[in-house]
């Protein structure tokens, strides 16, 4: 016993070393900046336009992470391939209709109604992909190992990639962009691309009529409570398959939406796109604290913004190069940090030990 | 009832013909068409196009409760379940009739597919030609399924013989090189078999199946039998000392192009091993093997190029055990702060590691260091004397070592009390912990020998190129390790063997499989896991939990499931 304790403490003791030196790290970075005004000089007007980029991009993370964050609180189980759900519903969008419509003229001519047909396509192509994956690779092995369907999930994630890379190709897809959302608009003195407030108005819009659907309808409480207790739902007389299967749709419904949103943001569209984000998105989900929807908005947001904010912020402080290199580790290492220290997240409860 | 039969046959000929469409239109079919299996007769693609309709066939003739149908009906599901399956194929054909820019938008179905589809008789005769070839394959699996065993089985083990033959051709081509052409060209056409050698090979297989079944078995049990126990020693002697003989005489056989297939396969199996410490003993998920494999080729890079970026310009040999150890204390560096996270989250987070070792390679950061996207060139050959390690050839040998070192160390650890301490932490992390199990030393032990072995493969990789990027230390290798752990048989060391040469091996020797590597891998990753989660060649251990059950359920009574060859 007192073999052990030392041991764990031992353990204890290196991470917290680990963690003060990275605390001291951003403390130096952040002081370096500011103080001493190390790396590039931004003006007000760049920080506004990091802060801007950071939330339209945390919107996005959002949206995507609603997936991750219902599934897993429902099944315990990371949906690794929810990432390519994302990218099943862009590409498809983007290659089948969005780029014909581009090419007729249809875009400018009508172009919310553009962007709701493409969007449409998305939200239905996401939600097959999902329901197909469901079916096939996770539905089977609902009582297996908990290891068996993340593996499963990760051999779908590779299978959808390059099925669609084999359906529309391996090349960059450019998605066309309606014309009155190109510029910027001025907001209290700042200016602001039109895209990214499109976007962010979107994502809002959708996760409150999310957050409506999960509080106030039957079908919800019907979610909530096999989130809760698979058993008892049941015994409920609630339909246990029909609603997981509910939950994948709704999950890569939001993400066929966010998918129409990163075309109008990246104005491309590639069948890689959904391994990244998929991986931030799930990023956001823990930040926020698994299984909870209004956690994954909040992740979702400050993850865009830290990851915006960071590399200009810390580390060129730092006197990092080429630190816009740095974006994905920056989210990566915010992805360790919060499972090291605070695996329940800001919002989340604390999770019992089968669940973390 | 709530499906009838012929429901059945409708719903697997349309699932069979969406695939079939499917494979068509991401191209598989078409870029497997370069490939003959005999030649003018049959390609890789048309293999994999038609054999939808035969399965389809074969499946549509079981009912629900897994009963065999009357010849009748069988055969009649079995022609509605092909002719279904060219359903949706036609529906791509047509499609490329109604939109003729089709092609903008799904960039594989192009004109040669088309034409290969339809026979080069244009899409309207050419879908009834389809239609008509898809019913009678149909029904030839429904016929297949309803023969008798006896017949089934020789007909079975003969396509399948004939079918491997062909595919590997290349292979063979490759190693009758020595023979004078034209007695090569008389059983090879330029990649295919010739077809008078395919039907001597399906021949052949068929009289050897039929010769086994009805005298061959027997014969050969009973001269088991009869062998005492020195005869077995000696016997088990000689198949040891010809098989390392073979080992070691493969490079010389095989030719400069297969040893270096065979020097890749290596590198996996080496890691491959370490990483079934790590997954199959310990049970702990790693996505981030391939940071350790980084480790280990930058370490061997740095300290032995003669570059501008060498440190130390050492030799091979001494900077092998550094870049060893290198890499195996990364792998206790980036055990500790993951020690107290489980399964999924654990998984996650050594993916992120990964990533982060890649980006930072790659970055401006460590540009000065290692060389950011330029990577590390000129690195060290090993050397023994005055003999430097150049051919594949060499190589060969020094990757074998690697791998029986790891095999040994392995094999050893496994039976060792450390090995008990591993699997137990796998079964039950909370009971082995209750058992006196020191969770932080078991852990970070598997961790440490994975990463070694990793790093002992990044050591040699990065000597056998000669350089290094970053860019080949991209997540896809990890991916690429954990498959070929899972489909060979977790915790299985021939498992990992087989694996590597299955899922490493045979897209090197198809080169036409290159673009569809990592689908096929999705797909064998989820088949694994539903229809034989034990792997190919499962352990000892797995396969007596797995098949526990059913052991004492045919203890007990007679009534086993006859299980077939295909669906077992």
């Amino acid at each position: 016993m007192s073999q052990r304790l030392k041991d764990i403490d031992y353990i204890g003791l290196v991470l917290w070393i680990f963690r003060a030196f990275i605390i001291l790290l951003v403390v130096v970075g952040i002081f370096n900046k500011i103080v001493r005004g190390y790396g590039v000089d931004y003006t007000i007007d760049d920080w506004v336009d990091f802060i801007g980029s950071g939330l339209s991009q945390g919107s996005l993370y959002a949206l995507i992470a609603l997936g991750y964050t219902m599934v897993y609180g429902i099944l315990f189980m990371i949906n690794f391939a929810h990432g390519e759900f994302f990218m099943a519903g862009g590409m498809t969008a983007t290659v089948l209709l969005a780029t014909p419509l581009a090419a007729a003229g249809f875009m400018n001519d009508q172009p919310i109604l553009y962007m709701v047909i493409v969007m449409i396509l998305s939200m239905v192509t996401a939600m097959a992909i999902s329901l197909i994956t469901e079916r096939i690779a996770y539905r089977p092995l609902r009582n297996a190992p908990r290891l068996v369907p993340l593996i499963t999930a990760i051999g779908a994630s590779f299978f959808w990639q390059y099925f669609f890379r084999g359906l529309f190709g391996g090349t960059i897809i450019p998605f066309p962009v309606p014309e009155i959302f190109e510029g910027r608009v001025d907001i209290l003195g700042f200016d602001f691309l039109k895209t990214r407030l499109v976007v962010m108005a979107v994502a809002i819009v959708s996760l409150l009529f999310l957050y409506g659907l999960i509080m106030r309808t039957k079908t919800g409480k019907a979610i909530r409570a096999v989130a809760e207790d698979k058993d008892v739902a049941a015994l409920m007389g609630i339909n246990v398959d029909r609603t997981i299967t509910l939950t994948f749709a709704i999950g890569a419904l939001m993400a066929g939406i966010a998918a129409v949103l990163w075309g109008l943001v990246f104005r491309q569209v590639h069948f890689f796109m959904g391994f990244v984000p998929g991986i931030k998105a799930f990023t956001a989900a823990v930040l926020g604290g698994i299984g909870s929807i209004p956690g994954a908005a909040v992740g979702g947001l400050l993850l865009g913004v830290i990851e915006a904010v960071a590399p200009p912020l810390v580390l060129e402080g730092l006197n990092v190069p080429g630190a816009h290199q740095l974006k994905d580790v920056t989210a990566f290492t915010l992805l360790i940090l919060v499972l090291l220290f605070r695996p329940q997240g800001i919002v989340g409860e604390v999770l019992s030990e089968e669940k973390a | 009832m709530s499906q009838s039969p012929i429901g059945r046959a409708v719903r697997y000929g349309l699932l069979a013909g969406l695939i079939a469409a499917s494979v068509s239109a991401i191209g598989m079919v078409e870029t497997f068409n370069e490939r003959d299996i005999i030649t003018g007769f049959l390609t890789l693609g048309q293999l994999l196009l038609y054999s939808t309709s035969i399965i389809a066939g074969y499946l549509a003739v079981r009912t629900k409760d897994n009963e065999q149908l009357n010849a009748g009906p069988a055969l009649l599901n079995g022609f509605v379940a092909g002719l279904l399956t060219a359903v949706p194929v036609i529906i791509l054909i047509l499609l490329t009739v109604a939109f003729p820019t089709i092609r903008n938008s799904l960039v594989n179905v192009s004109p040669a597919l088309i034409n290969a589809l339809t026979f080069g008789q244009g899409p309207y005769a050419g879908s009834l030609i389809l239609a008509a070839v898809m019913a009678v394959l149909g029904l030839a699996g429904a016929a297949f399924h309803i023969l008798p065993e006896k017949v089934e089985k020789p007909l079975f083990n003969g396509v399948m013989a004939t079918l491997l033959v062909g595919l590997f051709s290349e292979v063979l081509i490759n190693v009758f090189r020595p023979f004078p052409r034209q007695i090569v060209r008389i059983f090879f056409g330029t990649k295919g078999i010739q077809p008078l050698i395919a039907i001597i090979i399906f021949v052949a297989a068929v009289l050897i199946t039929i010769w086994w079944e009805a005298r061959g078995e027997q014969r050969f049990a009973r001269r088991r039998a009869s062998l005492t126990e020195e005869d077995k020693q000696r016997n088990r002697r000689i198949t040891l000392i010809a098989s390392a003989v073979l080992v070691l005489a493969a490079p010389w056989i095989l030719g400069l192009y297969l040893t270096e297939v065979m020097d890749v396969v290596g590198i996996f199996i080496i890691m491959g091993l370490g990483l079934n410490i790590v997954v199959g003993f310990a049970g702990l998920l790693d996505l981030g093997y391939v940071a350790f494999f980084a480790i280990g080729a930058y370490m061997m890079g740095l300290l032995t190029s003669t570059g501008e970026l060498g440190i130390a310009g050492m030799n091979f040999w001494m900077a092998l055990p550094i870049s060893v150890l290198a890499a195996t204390t990364a792998g206790i560096i980036l055990g500790i702060p993951v020690l107290r996270m489980r399964g999924d989250y654990l998984a996650i987070v050594t993916l992120a590691f990964g990533e982060i070792i890649r980006v930072l390679a790659a970055s401006d950061l460590l540009k000065g260091a290692i060389g950011g996207a330029q990577g590390i060139l000129k690195i060290g050959k090993p050397e023994i004397l005055s003999f430097v390690f150049i051919q594949p050839q060499h190589f060969y040998y020094l990757i074998l070592a690697g791998i029986a070192l790891a095999w040994f160390v392995s094999s050893r650890l496994r039976d060792a009390r450390l090995g008990r301490r591993w699997m137990a932490l796998r079964e039950d992390e909370d009971v082995a912990e209750a058992q006196g199990i020191n969770l932080v030393s078991t852990k970070l032990l598997a961790f440490a020998i994975g990463a070694s072995f990793s790093g002992l493969a990044g050591a040699i990789f990065a000597s056998r190129l000669s350089s290094i990027f970053p860019h080949s230390f991209n997540l896809l290798i990890s991916i690429n390790v954990l498959c070929l752990v899972i489909v060979g048989g977790i915790g299985s060391l021939p498992g990992v063997v087989l694996g590597a040469f299955v899922l490493v091996g045979m897209p090197e020797l198809l080169r036409e499989f290159a673009e569809y590597r990592l689908l096929l891998y999705g797909a064998l990753l989820i088949l694994t896991m539903l229809v034989r989660p034990e792997g190919l060649w499962p352990s000892q251990i797995t396969r007596r939990e797995l098949h526990a059950d059913a052991e004492e359920a045919a203890r007990e009574g007679p009534q086993h499931e006859d299980i077939h060859p295909l669906v077992g």
